[in-house]
């Protein structure tokens, strides 16, 4: 069971399919780091960006790889204002009023594009989504490759933010003490609003080298979305480099559970995983021992 | 006693409905109001009195469900001993849960999501074990006597559900009133300054997960008499974990009336949109969810919030506060 033949195209596989997933995760950390809410509309958010990269490709013929350019700066937009307009003032900056104001913002977006689209699942066509390229034993689709390439680019981009660039330093601080940055001039309401447009943006991104080889349909999205919960908690919430990390573990944990439990108990892996590394280390992996 | 007659006058005005009215109608949005209103009464429990969100009392409410459901269709046990037995699994699944949690120190939103993991995992192995029905899912025969907890009509049915709502009531005051209460409201605050007090914080919270969890097993067993159905994704699935957060934070998490408030209001919207939008799939659920973030936008300290500054009197004595 355990040949390379299998071994192999598994971690590959995994790798591959848990840079997506370490995408979706970087968004949600972002925006947990910072803003100290679970973001229950990311999920939501991605599908919504997975119709945008599908419309994007069927009306206006536009690959999805270019698409991001176009995508990730307009779900900036959409996450600025949504968090600068609704979800910041509805909120009035309790934990429990997030939480509410995302499920419903969550709520709304995914009925809003069942009314519009109604529930039936859409895919499209590419001339080269079915290539592969021979990496050793293992046999890895085109789109995956190009898909892994892209996250690791994104990664960082943000890392070099964050560390480098005056909004970076802004959001950092605002994570770290919110009363001390607004003491010293950052405007907090709108690095909140940055930092979910960040994370917004990431989502439109993961759409766009989602969609060539997925599906979408109205609750496309909610499938990544508690993985991606997973891989934030597990690579400590808040960290970069624990979500691109934990994303990938997560990718090669599914792949493998998939091989030795079947398709339907794949997730399982990793859940038990998740729940296995908290119990052992309440902080994640990667985060600081509270 | 005195702390009681809120609830003696709320349960009686709800027991004046069958009298009025049989209408089909508008005792099956009372009875599912009811039970999302028990669901939610559990988290109140927890998450309300105690800080700790559980993001997971689908675990809770399927393993009940479930239990109920097989010991009648594989095992031919009576269905009321079903429920005895669902809600004493479904606490024990709180209390296995409870102890895990507690014991590695889980706090916050890892608590929550941890709870989460936990239902789905229920989920998943349940929508493949042969036990469940896999992915068919469970029906339970239909055999209309009150001895199989099956009736003709729904009058008992909300009677049942009402008694269930009414000693879970009881229950939370009673805790809000003892010294567990005022331990488990301490955690609440600040957790450390409770241990540093003395209280012993991992077993005060696991009592609370443990009452929490049976509260919403009750209304697990109650959801597979009432509907003679359950599969993986009605019992484990999310939407039972956010209907038991979300009526008793829109209500006002921590005070009594919580959960039956926040579940009336958002039934009560979840219906007015359906009937105005008619059947056009998704958009009841828009204005549902619009609807939702303008509650909590006007309302940040929920429904009770708003009756407190409307009536600052009568819900001070409501709320125990006073030691009379």
């Amino acid at each position: 069971m355990l040949s390379p033949v299998i071994l192999v195209p598994a971690v590959l596989n995994g790798l591959m399919a848990g840079a997506v997933y370490a995408l979706v995760a970087l968004g949600l950390t972002l925006i947990y780091g910072v803003l100290h809410i679970i973001n229950f509309a990311h999920g939501a958010l991605l599908t919504a960006a997975m119709f945008a990269a599908f419309f994007a490709f069927t009306l206006l013929g536009l690959n999805p790889y270019l698409a991001a350019f176009l995508l990730a700066p307009l779900f900036f937009a959409i996450g600025y204002a949504l968090q600068r307009f609704i979800i910041g003032p509805a909120a009035h900056g309790e934990d429990r009023n997030f939480l509410l104001v995302t499920l419903g913002l969550a709520v709304v977006i995914e009925n809003a594009l069942l009314y519009f689209f109604r529930a039936d699942t859409r895919t499209i066509n590419l001339p080269y989504a079915f290539d592969v390229v021979e990496i050793g034993p293992a046999f890895v689709a085109v789109p995956r490759i190009i898909a892994f390439g892209a996250v690791i680019a994104v990664a960082a981009a943000l890392w070099t933010m964050m560390r480098w660039t005056d909004t970076g330093k802004a959001i950092r601080a605002v994570a770290k003490e919110k009363l001390g940055a607004e003491l010293c001039g950052i405007n907090v309401a709108h690095i909140y609003a940055m930092t979910f447009g960040l994370g917004t943006a990431c989502v439109a991104v993961a759409a766009c080298l989602l969609i060539p080889t997925y599906y979408v349909n109205p609750s496309a999205g909610e499938a990544f979305v508690l993985i991606a919960f997973t891989i934030v908690v597990l690579g400590g919430m808040g960290s970069i480099a624990g979500a691109l990390i934990g994303g990938l573990c997560v990718g090669v944990v599914e792949s493998f559970s998939s091989i030795f439990l079947g398709e339907s108990l794949g997730q399982i892996g990793i859940f038990i995983m998740f729940i296995v590394v908290l119990l052992a280390r309440p902080s994640g992996l990667f985060g600081a021992r509270q | 006693m005195k702390h009681y007659w809120p609830i003696v006058l709320v349960v009686a005005l709800l027991a004046i409905v069958p009298f009025v009215t049989t209408s089909n109608v508008v005792l099956n949005f009372l009875i599912t109001t009811l039970l999302i209103a028990l669901v939610g009464q559990g988290w109140n429990l927890l998450g309300g009195y105690g800080g700790q969100y559980s993001f997971g009392h689908a675990a809770f409410f399927g393993t009940a469900a479930y239990t109920t459901a097989i010991l009648q269709v594989q095992y031919g046990i009576n269905a009321w001993l079903g429920l005895f037995a669902g809600i004493f699994a479904g606490s024990l699944v709180g209390a296995v849960i409870g102890v895990l949690c507690f014991r590695s120190g889980l706090r916050g939103s890892y608590f929550s999501l941890v709870t989460l993991a936990f239902a789905e995992v229920l989920r998943i192995v349940s929508s493949v074990t042969p036990i469940t029905g896999a992915g068919v899912g469970t029906l339970i025969k239909l055999d209309l006597r009150p001895e199989a907890f099956q009736f003709q009509s729904r009058v008992p049915f909300y009677w049942i559900v009402l008694i269930l709502v009414a000693l879970s009531l009881v229950a939370v005051r009673g805790v809000e009133n003892s010294r567990f209460g005022a331990y488990l409201v301490a955690i609440r605050e600040n957790e450390d300054a409770a241990s540093a007090l003395g209280i012993n914080a991992f077993a005060v919270k696991l009592a609370a997960i443990t009452l929490s969890a049976a509260i919403t097993a009750a209304a697990g067993c109650f959801y597979a008499q009432y509907f003679l159905f359950i599969d993986a994704a009605i019992a484990y699935g999310p939407w039972i974990s956010i209907d038991a957060l979300l009526a008793p934070i829109v209500g006002g998490a921590g005070t009594l009336f919580a959960s039956l408030l926040g579940a009336l209001v958002i039934k009560a919207l979840g219906e007015t949109t359906k009937l105005l939008t008619g059947d056009a799939p998704g958009l009841d659920l828009v204005i549902y969810g619009l609807l939702l973030i303008a509650v909590v936008g006007l309302a940040p300290r929920g429904v009770a919030g708003v009756l407190t500054a409307l009536f600052r009197r009568p819900l001070r004595v409501q709320r125990g506060d006073d030691n009379g």
